[in-house]
């Protein structure tokens, strides 16, 4: 397992670059998420602004 | 109009569109996430060391599909702005500003493995040659276009300005991809060839390209998502935009559904 990690002495070089890959794609899928809670959000309070609240008609 | 123009005009349509890339997406990060699990375990544990480089060599499962769809991203990119900017089909503007941080992304990913095996490789993290600078350029390019993008406050407009931004800087790519072989470089040639043999064993192959398949997968994934979201944006005002919208809002910060049910 230590020889894994290792990696013929370029351990850090190499698990270096994987942790980039794992860490930019994860920010890549993360920020379309929270740019569509954002949007909705945007949208939402365009609508409301525009009509009455259907919760105010009794 | 025959089958499939209907079936092409109905797929080009947001609502359509939007449906379709919801079903799609999970797929793809699901087979992205299966395929990268096997390419990584045939990259990392299963093939051997290099007998010049060592296991150093083991950055290429990455580093290399990274730099595929830096390229595949771009002229993705480019072909939907084309199509955009010709025919003013409002899908392929959302799509080409979509897959432009996920083509910058990838990009990015390139330069900075790229950076991390050339220090043991090479002795040096950066050299100004043709592959690496064409590549930084590629970045900027990517990262120009998207700024554009934010620059301008009408969101078709600003498609439209930046996709004409992203086809004037499709002469870099094929600059990038045959920048090894037009100028003496430090970089190494292309040993996976699409047609012809490739030199590099199997055992080193089929994990490069399992890992190839699932970055084009995790990219469409992003894609649809950013394409999603933009679709909600430039049809904003729009009826079936208004019903997801109205949907959404039974989410936690609303009313419980069980209260509503029975007004």
């Amino acid at each position: 397992m230590s020889d894994f990690l290792a990696m013929g002495g370029y351990g850090g070089y190499v698990w270096g670059s994987y942790a980039v890959f794992f860490i930019v794609l994860a920010i890549d899928a993360l920020a379309p998420r929270a740019q569509r809670r954002r949007v909705l959000s945007e949208l939402r309070g365009r609508l409301l602004r525009r009509r009455p609240r259907p919760t105010q008609v009794p | 109009m025959n089958i499939l123009t209907l079936w092409f005009h109905k797929l080009g349509s947001p609502p359509t569109f939007y449906r379709i890339a919801g079903w799609l997406m999970p797929w793809c990060y699901g087979l992205a996430l299966v395929t990268g699990v096997a390419g990584l375990y045939g990259g990392l544990v299963q093939a051997p060391a290099d007998y010049q480089q060592g296991d150093a060599y083991r950055i290429i499962f990455i580093h290399v599909p990274s730099a595929w769809m830096g390229l595949f991203g771009y002229f993705f990119m480019a072909a939907n702005a084309f199509v955009a900017l010709v025919w003013r089909i409002k899908l392929s503007e959302v799509l080409a500003m979509a897959s432009a941080p996920a083509g910058a992304s990838f990009t990015f990913i390139t330069l900075v493995t790229g950076s991390l095996w050339g220090k043991p490789m090479w002795g040096t993290w950066w050299t100004w040659d043709a592959r690496l600078t064409s590549e930084l350029v590629l970045l900027f390019l990517y990262l120009g276009v998207i700024g554009l993008y934010h620059a301008i406050e009408d969101r078709r407009q600003a498609a439209r300005a930046a996709g004409f931004l992203a086809l004037v800087g499709v002469v870099n790519v094929p600059i990038v991809h045959f920048s090894v072989n037009w100028w003496n470089t430090l970089h190494q040639g292309s040993t996976v060839r699409l047609f012809g043999p490739s030199s590099i064993v199997p055992s080193m192959l089929w994990p490069l390209l399992l890992m190839a398949i699932a970055t084009h997968l995790w990219f469409f994934g992003t894609v649809l998502a950013r394409t999603r979201t933009g679709l909600l944006e430039v049809d904003g005002g729009k009826d079936w935009v208004r019903r997801i919208v109205l949907a959404d809002d039974a989410g936690p910060s609303a009313p419980a559904a069980s209260e509503r049910s029975h007004v």
